[in-house]
């Protein structure tokens, strides 16, 4: 069974800043990590290929650079890296990325496909749905566990709001996965040192065959109007006081705003 | 002549679940209610799209809860949700309807539906929008102005989808207030009947486990008391508090992170979102990911040591101050205040 696991490098969210002057992202600095909803994607991969030996291929789009983040996944055990990269595919939405990842999907082949739910940057949660819808294929969403698979379907655990479903798909399927369903395994120090000599292979435009109004920003039917950051509000009420006027003080105003009801 | 011929107002998508209808459609009805009256001149409409089986007489209450007017689509196959029936149902609604926008819930049903079909039809589509305007600049079409959160909740984008219809959008449960149902209201129903290509099955749900809700749903606490980091050793005052108002308590990310919370009540971008009337933040430093789950709340008190702390930003009333000497003060005068 070859499984084909869609990951992507994303900033470390929590550790962007907002510049108060400027109003702008401080992204100097921050860390890029592999997306952790991918990242329990790739673990689910790698127990399948465990279990049941199945080959384990990784998709990412992206700049050159996140080369480095996949020669990290060689080092935890998948087979192969592909990397696709082109300044074509700059400014993509969700609709232009899950054409061009179905384009190399198409490309590669697939009897299992793996996306994380939402990358922590964008925090859509729509190109596994997307792609699936590309390839013509089913998805299940929000999977919390892979419970069983066979050569022609596979049972899993779909999480929702306020119940949990059985699901049986048949294969090929689009799973989205959840970052706590597993706890990604540790890479040793040997295969570090062993995946620094592997290659990533490099896929860009005219490796896929796709036109050029479906990437990038021409395949994209969202733009960005304009973009800001949260303004200070200007009428916080800020005390610092001994701490039972401070707990009468709120008491009073909330008694005030009968939000203390008997 | 208009740039999208054809294509008009304003489309919900009302999520339901063994025929009772999630708050969140009717939340998207009185948001959408709001869009129209502000572009008078287009003479828009409030549609709701209703799938499901056995569902027709559930479209009076999507009227009575704003909508002009019904889609119904009542189908067996539609009688419990599936991406593939759910999407090719709402993809010929959308094509024989000519929707201008169309808004959906961004629970987990609609964040798998509402992809797949704008994929489907290349529709530009936003996810977990907090904001929606009319832009005030464009005349003779209703260009919606779309405002999300993205990395982490620490910037904000307007995305606009200029060139392909319907605009579509997914926005979280709470983010919009509900108006009261008016059982008065008037409206057209009108039903639909899709046809499937193929009806063959291919995602099939053998099991459906309810999750047991330990506690309380804090999405619908008129009164929460917010535990972060710097309360995490003292959650007991926190709950306390929370118990002596009428509330429940809820906690941010690190809470969780850390192992003294269920992810159940954790607010914030990965978390819940929530709009009480008052959000009492302990100890919780106000990272954008965490406001971003919570700042729409009506009154908003904040008790941090740190006076940089983010929290402040957001709050109506902050106390620099240590939460175990303000909460158990606070807890005292709460029952004080009940007495008096």
């Amino acid at each position: 069974m070859k499984i084909v696991v869609l990951v992507k490098q994303v900033p470390d969210s929590t550790e962007i800043r907002v510049d108060k002057e400027t109003g702008t992202l401080i992204r100097a600095g921050v860390p890029s990590i592999i997306n952790p909803d991918d990242l329990a994607g790739v673990e689910e991969a790698l127990k399948l290929k465990e279990s049941m030996g199945a080959t384990v291929t990784i998709i990412s789009m992206g700049p050159p650079q996140a080369s480095e983040m996949l020669k990290e996944l060689y080092a935890r055990g998948v087979d192969e890296c592909i990397l696709i990269t082109d300044r074509k595919f700059a400014g993509a939405d969700t609709c232009a990325t899950s054409s061009t990842l179905a384009a190399a999907l198409n490309k590669c082949g697939y009897d299992l496909i793996i996306a994380g739910r939402q990358a922590i940057d964008g925090d859509t949660a729509q190109v596994g749905p997307q792609t699936a819808e590309r390839l013509g294929i089913p998805q299940v969403t929000y999977v919390d566990e892979i419970k069983a698979v066979s050569d022609t379907s596979i049972t899993v655990k779909k999480s929702l709001e306020d119940c949990e479903e059985i699901i049986e798909a048949k294969l090929p399927v689009v799973l989205t996965t959840l970052s706590g369903m597993n706890e990604p395994r540790y890479m040793n120090c040997n295969d570090i040192v062993d995946c620094m000599g592997k290659q990533v292979t490099t896929w860009t435009f005219d490796d896929l065959g796709i036109e050029e109004s479906k990437v990038g920003l021409a395949g994209s039917p969202t733009k960005v109007h304009h973009t800001f950051t949260k303004e200070v509000s200007a009428n916080t009420e800020t005390f610092q006081m001994p701490a039972d006027e401070a707990a009468k003080l709120i008491a009073k105003t909330l008694k005030e705003k009968q939000l203390i009801t008997k | 002549m208009a740039k999208f011929e054809g294509y008009k107002d304003i489309y919900v998508f009302v999520e339901q679940k063994n025929g009772e209808i999630a708050n969140v459609g009717y939340e998207l009805i009185s948001e959408a209610r709001k869009l129209v009256a502000s572009i008078p001149h287009m003479d828009y409409k409030v549609v709701g799209i209703l799938l499901g089986n056995n569902i027709k007489n559930k479209a009076n209450d999507v009227i009575a809860h704003g909508a002009d007017k019904v889609v119904v689509v009542d189908h067996e196959l539609l009688k419990d949700y599936s991406t593939q029936f759910y999407a090719d149902a709402l993809t010929q609604v959308i094509n024989e309807f000519k929707p201008d926008s169309l808004l959906t819930g961004a629970t987990v049903l609609g964040r798998d539906l509402a992809p797949r079909v704008a994929a489907r039809i290349n529709a530009g589509l936003t996810a977990d929008a907090t904001k929606i305007e009319m832009d005030p600049e464009k005349k003779d079409e209703a260009l919606l102005l779309v405002t999300r959160p993205t990395f982490g909740g620490n910037l904000f984008g307007t995305i606009v989808c200029p060139d392909t219809r319907p605009q579509m959008a997914t926005i979280r449960p709470n983010v919009f207030s509900m108006d009261a149902p008016d059982a008065n209201r008037s409206g057209e129903i009108v039903e639909f009947t899709p046809e499937f290509n193929d009806t063959d099955a291919k995602v099939i749900v053998k099991e459906v486990i309810e999750k047991v809700v330990e506690g309380i749903d804090i999405t619908k606490c008129d009164i929460l008391v917010g535990a972060g980091r710097g309360s995490e050793h003292c959650l007991e005052m926190v709950e306390a508090v929370a118990k002596e108002l009428g509330g429940a308590m809820c906690v941010s990310r690190a809470v969780v992170d850390d192992g003294f919370a269920d992810k159940a009540i954790q607010v914030g971008q990965t978390g819940k979102t929530v709009r009480p009337s008052l959000y009492i933040a302990c100890g919780i430093s106000g990272a954008c990911q965490h406001v971003a789950g919570m700042d729409k709340s009506d009154m908003i008190i904040a008790i941090n040591r740190d006076p940089q702390a983010e929290i402040f930003s957001v709050a109506n009333m902050g106390f620099i101050g240590n939460v175990e000497e303000i909460l158990p003060a606070l807890k005292e005068e709460i029952i004080a205040a009940k007495q008096a």
